[in-house]
């Protein structure tokens, strides 16, 4: 950045697995939001990393997301988080139309000998800023869902953790042929968070 | 545990019924198993348990015999699971499925401006206001929404302000008939500074929070300044005369900068969100990208790009609002292509035939020769609610024609 000394603030494990849980829960909303997979008016709201994000109000998504959150942390402080990838999927044909892929790169030796980083917390949220406009923006090129959907959360763990008793193996839920796009990334030191969107191919493109 | 049936029924059915038993596979059809078992949980294989519960109940096609196939399946799931692959899991309780409404289906609107049907564009208007006067002119720029929210329109000789937030009318001013009507109008990026052309040659700057009028510029043009836009306290103009003037708003001598390089009426003018970059469209077909940072001594600077690609004036511009140098133009009825263009190399990146007359390209709002104002709802967003429209302008793309 500029020669101005930003001040770096510490960053521990366990700071960092909550602030890209909370990234993830934000970023679920908005593309839930975004893509119309429930209705507008369910959502609410708030300010969060300096702009007007939405969040839903309804139960049962809340605790979803909130469940989730909590287990995605866990795994992202044992390090053993690969990858969280949302779904978007017909209601009718569980096809799957779009796929959100929020891929993590963890620092091993944080997690091994426990040392904290040092980065300013500012200048994390600036990052997380940069992708949740473009997650806004995406409405633009993604192709519209005309029909109802639902979604889902795939995380992709390391082979040696222990599946929770509320959690499946699954499979990896991939479009054929799809459209890559490639968003920001933002990094806490100890997480680094790459962003992705593929969507399925539609026939309206151009030539 | 239906011990008490089983003993009536097949051997081969009552031994699919005990699984547990089965991690020792054995079929020997006996009686014996109808004791109460005790669990034990470590030699318990869950998984082909489940298994072997679940097809019997299909009424099993294994019946007790073919145990090499059993125990083959066991080798391959502990195959899988030990392959060295991420697990992918997903959550057991999948979240609720909501019908969610959608607008109506997409049909072309007005005369069909929609490029693809790749959103749904409501066949009706959000809002409808009375227009009347507004000038029938494809040049002129009339209409455009402040970040206050606040939508200003020019209708023939009087400015009229509408407050989207309390659906308010206020009128800013009337002009006399000599120097009227209002040919061009452009909201300052603070919202409350307005920059008024007339067709007297004049541009006004307005103070909407004060209702006066601050500045008056002069002598830039030869002829009616049918476009502006702000470049932080940068007025530029663009007129009749293919003329570009940059004037500094803020000191007594406001002209500091000509781009001259149109032939014709300059109708379209945009500053990229950054500053560095103006792009302007002419009648005379030509979309010139000008640098601000190439400012000369001699006061005439030259263009950075010129691009010919339109064959019609070119009158809609919007720059992307997340990557910084790419531009999409919109060309008007001999051309109804809709350009994009990086305007770092000058290159273009796309072009897409709209099939109709272009977009207009400004505002989410279409103003239309039948006297009207309609506010269509294209972003599934209420405009009222989320940001104020200038974050929405620079989506040309589903922008609305002007019914001629």
């Amino acid at each position: 950045m500029g020669s101005k000394t930003t001040t770096k603030d510490i960053i521990t494990l366990r700071g960092s697995a909550a602030i890209v849980s909370e990234f993830f829960g934000y970023a679920a909303n908005s593309i839930l939001y975004n893509r119309g997979v429930y209705p507008e008016e369910s959502f609410v709201k708030v300010k969060k990393y300096g702009l007007s994000m939405l969040l839903t109000q309804d139960e049962t998504v809340k605790s979803f997301i909130t469940n989730l959150n909590a287990q995605l942390s866990e795994w992202l402080e044992s390090g053993k988080l690969q990858r969280i990838v949302l779904v978007i999927m017909s209601k009718a044909t569980s096809e799957v139309l779009e796929r959100w892929n929020f891929s993590i790169e963890t620092d091993k030796e944080v997690v091994e000998k426990g040392v904290s980083r040092e980065k300013s917390d500012k200048e994390i949220m600036r990052e997380i800023q940069a992708i949740m406009k473009q997650i806004i923006s995406s409405i633009t090129y993604l192709p519209c869902l005309e029909e109802p959907c639902v979604f889902d959360v795939l995380a992709y763990t390391d082979n040696d953790v222990e599946v929770p008793f509320t959690w499946v193996e699954s499979d990896p839920k991939l479009i054929e042929n799809p459209q890559m796009v490639k968003l920001h990334s933002f990094d806490t030191k100890i997480h680094k968070v790459n962003t992705m969107v593929s969507y399925k191919n539609d026939e309206w493109n151009e030539e | 545990m239906d011990d008490a049936r089983e003993t009536s029924s097949s051997v081969s059915l009552h031994n699919t019924k005990t699984p547990l038993h089965k991690t020792i596979p054995r079929r020997k059809p006996s009686m014996e198993n109808l004791d109460r078992f005790i669990p034990n949980r470590s030699a318990m294989d869950f998984d082909y348990a489940d298994y072997v519960l679940t097809t019997a109940r299909k009424g099993n096609k294994i019946k007790g015999e073919g145990s090499p196939r059993k125990e083959a399946y066991r080798k391959g799931l502990a195959e899988l699971f030990n392959m060295n692959r991420p697990r992918i899991l997903a959550c057991k309780n999948k979240p609720p499925v909501f019908k969610t409404l959608f607008p109506e289906p997409t049909s072309s609107v007005n005369q069909g401006a929609l490029v693809k049907p790749q959103r749904y564009i409501p066949q009706t208007s959000e809002r409808t206001l009375d227009a009347p006067d507004i000038g029938d002119n494809y040049y002129l720029n009339l209409l455009d929404w402040g970040s206050n929210n606040v939508f200003a329109i020019g209708l023939g000789n009087t400015l009229y302000l509408w407050d989207a937030s309390d659906s308010s009318t206020t009128e800013l001013f009337t002009i006399d008939d000599e120097n009227g009507p209002i040919t061009s109008l452009r909201w300052a990026s603070d919202g409350r500074n307005l920059a008024v052309g007339l067709n007297n040659l004049e541009v006004q700057i307005w103070d909407v929070v004060s209702n006066r009028r601050m500045r008056t510029l002069r002598g830039g043009h030869s002829s009616r300044v049918g476009s502006l836009d702000w470049n932080e306290h940068i007025l530029s103009t663009g007129g009749m005369d293919g003329v570009i003037t940059n004037n500094d708003a803020r000191i007594s001598n406001h002209i500091v900068e000509k781009y001259e390089g149109h032939q014709l009426e300059v109708c379209g003018l945009n500053w990229s969100s950054s500053g560095q970059q103006l792009a302007s469209g002419g009648n005379d077909n030509l979309l010139h990208i000008w640098d601000h940072s190439m400012a000369t001594s001699n006061s005439r600077t030259q263009w950075l790009h010129r691009l010919d690609d339109h064959t019609a004036a070119v009158k809609a511009l919007a720059w992307c609002p997340f990557h910084s140098s790419v531009l999409a133009s919109g060309g008007g009825v001999g051309d109804h292509h809709i350009t994009f263009w990086n305007t770092h190399t000058g290159a273009c990146l796309n072009s897409v035939d709209t099939g109709s007359q272009s977009p207009n390209g400004c505002t989410v709002a279409s103003a239309t020769g039948d006297e009207t104002l309609r506010f269509w709802n294209v972003f599934g967003i209420p405009e009222v609610v989320a940001n104020p429209a200038p974050k929405t302008n620079l989506e040309p793309f589903a922008s609305f024609s002007r019914i001629r």
